[in-house]
């Protein structure tokens, strides 16, 4: 059980890797506002706010078990 | 505003510090721990961000843009993996009482106090420009209060009227009063924890204040400011990576330092792993800190793109988040971010300086001390007094440095960059703490030699050259390179031009840093202390659920033991502590007797909470006796304890087997029984073939012998032919049953002439012409005249072609009985087939009818025919000739035996 | 010897020849009618033909075995009086209790002694 968790954890660690850098932030570094805000600013809260919310979810498992 | 306002405020704060860490600090005297909370210790993690994140950013976002970000989303990425290296860093730590990032790596690398100082230095001397800022940053601050709009601040005329002296001091106080109050063995300050939680709260609030005031007072939300930033050239640019600047390696390169930042600098290290007062605080730490992160962001680049549009070059970046509330009026909003700053800042140097001159006092002066014999002789003074003075000393010497930083080298460069300094060195104990916890091979001149590559070349590529543009040192080896050679350039070092000079120093340091760590230690022979510490850290769960392994022979006095106690804890703890381990251990240590290797480490641990791992070791070492202990002992204890753990693992391992052996045997006694069944089977078959001839011979020569007259001559000689053919099939079985046995016994041939299986085929078949006869069973023969030789026993192949007739006869078409003989040479061999018209053999018989007391047993064949030993003497006898003998069979089809063996050629 | 219509038929199923060969001898000479058969299913084909007052069955035989053959003559009306003796090598006293349970009415064990047998036949002729 606690090995699935970490597990789980790492291969979050590599996912958010790779969002957080080049090549994928190319994609969002562009000149435009979205919804009134920088592209790569919404961009880097948005993934941000994603892996809070999913180490929030992956850790909160295991006190109901 | 005035400046008495300012420092009331600030001094108005700062004592609800103290009542905050007082009441804590009561509390835990009295057994609540206030801080056992996960959110409290989530908060007190956000010391992370000090001055630097409240004025710093801004001011880096003016100039790099959204790079600042790189600061909080490295410490954001690694959040998901403390569940693993946290959580084990906190576990050794407990076991081994570690209580700084240098005693964490001089105990990794067997107790090393060359590893001790090293990392000390590295710490104090790649903090000092870190401390500096916050200096900076608080003088700023006080500077922007109180002249906002005065033009630029004068030089003090001396130093008495330099804010930024009195700032200093100020700090230092603070400092000596949360961090030395005590002398803790965890050195766990309750107190300050909850200090610097609230100052979190504080830092978290005020910025936020001013963000919103910013981004909906001064402007109309975010899409307002956003929008009239992309109309002017100079703010448009700080909205892309690209147009900031920012290349994709200085970015990897920011996010990878500040992700060891967060685990590797001297307070983080204190905060989240000795500070820590229980590892089950560490999943929910994990969402709630990078929240904290997130949340101080938002507003940051909001307010620099403000300040921008707002300001004119004359009012500094850094001050932004002042000089905004101020240009529109908000005095007390002004004044809240300020206290925020200075919270900031404030936490940041008290644990800082606090964890340093506990690294610097536990591994530089104490051993020093040791050494010389100032303390650890029996002529001491109080221990535990002294160890604080040294403390506090040290704290004020690196404030008294940090400021000369700040005054010499700090000014001309903004917050961030400075900072960044710090990270990188921070960065070069990276490779010997992840190492030391998952690579057990890393020795300690592995790790010594990537130190102090690491730090030589950070220190030649970034404080040397910041101090010769300050103009303290020359500037030639910056312009030229060291003695001259271009190659050694401090911010093109190798020729590597084209990076900014964090990334590159970064570059190279980590880089020759790590190399030279995993190249030594390879090369290495590990100590046998560290042979043992190495397997503690890497194998920390091993350790903490079982029992200590102290594998170090060794022998004190109990006096001298509680002698050094007293010494270093002061008389109550070490009472107490002694206490505490005779109630544990149940008996009452006399002071001539000599201590328990166990006793004997118990003072050592509760030593190395004060002094360090390496310190106690030498104060240990002073009283204590050690026996030589051979590598082969250390390698035994390693090997039990190793095996202690596999032993479970075996156990299920042979839980298996036994399943698997159960099942064989199982199965073994599943065939023996069907053995038995056959066996039983054979008998009642044998009885039976014996009885039916038995039957026609007693009968018939009951009828002889009572009927001699009236039975005329032909029938009387069919009566008595009958009779001899039956008593030559009583022969036949009772020889079968016996060449069963002959055949276990000998593989051997016994006479092995030529012969020729076409003459052996033609008179068999003439011996059995009769029961042709009599079952109406016609027989086709090959007509080729030539010989078929092969060699071998002649009696025997009659055997098998007795065997292959019979057998074709019982299974014909009982009504019009056909058998095909057909012999052919195909290369090297003799092919016999004997073919039937009969029902054939279904499938599932096929492999089986060659074996032992096999019989075709299906509703359809009825009654066994035969004895079931037939054909296995058939293949037996084949086989000793070198040939072997198949079946092909279609169900309606009849069956063709098809014996092949090898030609005898002349 | 004379066989007349008159006299008693008695049908001798086995499959092995000599057997068959003493039986027959046996059987004519005490004066009944002999048929052969040498299989269960040509026992059966025979019976449609012919009513014997005794049916000799061997029980092990290719194909069908006596038993088999012995349970299909008892649900043959036409066999109402048929009586059937086995005469078996199969000697334990589990085949004894399965011939009897077939339906048959006497279960002799080869080897046989001729005299046995014969007077067994003649009682049962005699008294039914």
């Amino acid at each position: 059980m606690s090995d699935d968790r970490s597990s789980q954890l790492i291969i979050l660690f590599f996912a958010f890797v790779v969002l957080l850098n080049y090549p994928v932030l190319q994609i969002f570094d562009r000149k435009e506002l979205w919804f009134g805000i920088p592209a790569l600013y919404f961009y880097f809260f948005f993934i941000w706010l994603t892996l809070i919310v999913v180490v929030g979810l992956v850790v909160r498992k295991k006190r109901k078990s | 505003m005035a400046l008495s306002l300012v420092i009331g405020f600030s001094l108005a704060y700062i004592t609800l510090l103290f009542l905050i860490a007082w009441w804590v600090d009561k509390r835990a005297e009295q057994g609540v721990s206030v801080v056992n909370n996960p959110y409290i210790y989530a908060l007190s993690l956000a010391v992370y961000c000090t001055a630097w994140t409240f004025f710093g950013s801004v001011g880096r976002a003016t100039t790099g843009g959204l790079s600042f970000l790189g600061v909080y989303l490295g410490p954001t990425l690694l959040a998901p993996l403390w569940y693993m290296l946290l959580r084990k860093m906190i576990l050794i730590s407990k076991h081994q009482r570690i209580t700084s990032i240098a005693d964490f790596i001089s105990a990794r690398y067997g107790k090393s106090t060359l590893l001790g100082v090293l990392v000390t230095l590295i710490a104090v001397l790649g903090i000092v420009p870190y401390i500096s800022i916050q200096l900076k940053a608080v003088t700023f601050g006080i500077n922007t209060l109180t002249h906002f709009g005065g033009g630029p601040v004068a030089a003090p005329a001396s130093i008495l009227l330099d804010a930024g002296f009195w700032v200093t001091v100020a700090m230092a106080i603070f400092t000596v009063i949360f961090g030395t109050r005590k002398l803790d063995p965890n050195e766990r300050h309750e107190g300050l924890v909850a200090a610097v939680a609230f100052e979190s709260i504080i830092k978290l609030v005020t910025f936020t204040a001013v963000g919103l005031f910013v981004t909906f007072g001064i402007y109309n939300g975010f899409g307002d400011i956003f929008t009239q930033a992309t109309y002017r050239p100079d703010t448009a640019k700080m909205l892309t990576f690209e147009s900031s600047g920012v290349t994709s390696f200085s970015w990897n390169v920011l996010m990878m330092l500040s992700l060891f930042a967060i685990i590797l600098l001297p307070r983080q290290f204190h905060i989240s792993v000795v500070e820590n007062t229980s590892p089950r605080h560490i999943p929910k730490a994990m969402w709630v800190f990078p929240l904290y992160l997130l949340l101080i962001n938002i507003f940051v680049l909001p307010i620099a793109l403000a300040g921008k549009m707002m300001f004119d070059s004359g009012i500094h970046p850094d001050t932004y988040v002042l000089s905004l509330p101020l240009a529109k009026g908000a005095a007390w909003l002004a004044l809240a971010a300020f206290i925020g700053g200075f919270s900031a800042a404030t936490s940041m140097v008290v644990v800082e300086a606090t964890a340093l001159s506990i690294m610097f006092s536990n591994h530089i002066v104490v051993p020093l001390l040791i050494k010389t014999r100032s303390i650890g002789g029996n002529d001491l003074v109080n221990g535990a007094a002294r160890l604080l003075d040294i403390r506090r000393i040290s704290i004020l010497l690196m404030l008294i440095l940090a400021y000369w930083y700040q005054k010499s080298v700090g000014n001309t460069y903004d917050l961030v960059s400075v900072g960044l300094i710090s990270f990188t060195a921070a960065a070069q104990l990276a490779p010997a703490v992840i190492g030391g916890l998952y690579w057990k091979r890393a020795t300690h001149q592995g790790a010594v030699s990537g130190l102090v590559v690491g730090f030589l070349i950070w220190a030649f590529c970034l404080p040397l050259p910041s101090m010769a543009q300050a103009g303290i040192i020359s500037n030639t080896f910056v312009t030229e390179g060291l003695f001259g050679i271009a190659f050694l350039k401090p911010y093109a070092l190798f020729g590597m031009t084209g990076l900014d000079p964090i990334t590159h120093a970064a570059f190279w340091s980590l880089f020759l840093n790590t190399w030279a760590y995993a190249i030594i230690s390879v090369n290495t022979q590990p100590s046998m202390l560290s042979l043992t510490q190495a397997d503690l850290f890497v194998n920390i769960h091993k350790y903490i659920s079982g029992q200590e392994y102290d594998i170090l022979k060794r022998e004190a006095k109990i006096g001298d033991l509680k002698a050094v106690l007293n010494r270093f804890l002061g008389e109550s703890r070490s009472l107490s502590l002694f206490n505490e381990y005779q109630q544990a251990n149940g008996f009452l240590p006399d002071n001539q007797k000599i201590a328990q290797a166990e006793l004997i480490s118990f003072v050592e641990t509760n030593l190395a909470g004060a002094i360090g791992a390496a310190s106690a070791r030498l104060v240990i070492d002073s009283v204590a006796k050690e026996e030589q202990i051979t590598l082969d002992e250390v390698m035994r204890i390693l090997e039990q304890t190793r095996e202690a753990v596999q032993h479970s693992r075996i156990m299920e391992t042979k839980n298996e087997e036994l399943k698997v052996l159960t099942l064989q045997l199982t199965r073994a006694n599943e065939q023996l029984k069907q053995l038995d069944r056959l066996k039983a089977d054979f008998i009642t078959t044998v009885t039976h073939e014996l009885r039916t001839p038995v039957t026609s011979i007693k009968a018939l020569s009951r009828i002889i012998l009572d009927d001699y007259e009236r039975l005329d001559d032909e029938r009387r000689t069919a009566y008595l032919q009958i009779i001899v053919n039956e008593s030559d099939r009583i022969s036949r079985l009772i020889n079968q049953v016996l060449d069963i046995e002959k055949l276990r016994s000998a593989e051997q041939l016994h006479s092995v002439d030529t012969v020729d299986l076409r003459e052996i085929m033609l008179s068999t078949v003439a011996g059995m012409q009769q029961l042709f006869a009599e079952r109406n069973v016609t027989c086709s023969l090959p007509h080729s005249g030539d010989a078929f030789l092969v060699k071998g026993d002649r009696d025997k192949l009659i055997q098998v072609m007795v065997n292959l007739l019979s057998n074709a006869l019982k299974f014909c078409d009982p009504v019009s009985g056909n058998i095909k003989i057909e012999l052919h040479i195909k290369g090297h061999f003799v092919l016999l087939r004997v073919q039937d018209n009969g029902k054939g053999i279904p499938m599932h018989a096929r492999d089986m009818i060659f074996e032992q007391f096999t019989q075709l047993h299906s509703h359809e064949q009825g009654k066994p025919q035969g004895t079931g030993l037939g054909l296995f003497i058939t293949k037996k006898i084949v086989e000793q000739h070198g040939g072997t003998i198949r079946v092909e069979s279609e169900p309606g089809e009849g069956a063709t035996f098809e014996v092949k063996l090898p030609l005898f050629e002349q | 010897m004379q066989i007349s219509d008159s006299a008693s038929k008695i049908l001798v199923v086995d499959d092995e020849p000599n057997i068959v060969i003493a039986l027959e001898y046996l059987l004519q000479r005490e004066g009944y009618e002999v048929h052969k058969a040498y299989t269960g299913q040509e026992a059966l084909d025979r019976l449609e033909t012919i009513t014997p007052d005794v049916v000799v069955l061997d029980v092990m035989m290719p194909g069908m075995d006596g038993f088999e053959v012995a349970r299909r003559i008892r649900q043959m009306p036409a066999l109402e009086c048929t009586k059937i003796i086995f005469l078996t090598a199969k000697g334990t006293q589990r085949d004894k209790e399965s011939g009897y349970a077939s339906g048959a009415e006497y279960y002799m064990i080869k080897p046989f002694e001729n005299e046995v047998f014969v007077s067994t036949v003649n009682e049962i002729m005699a008294y039914g």
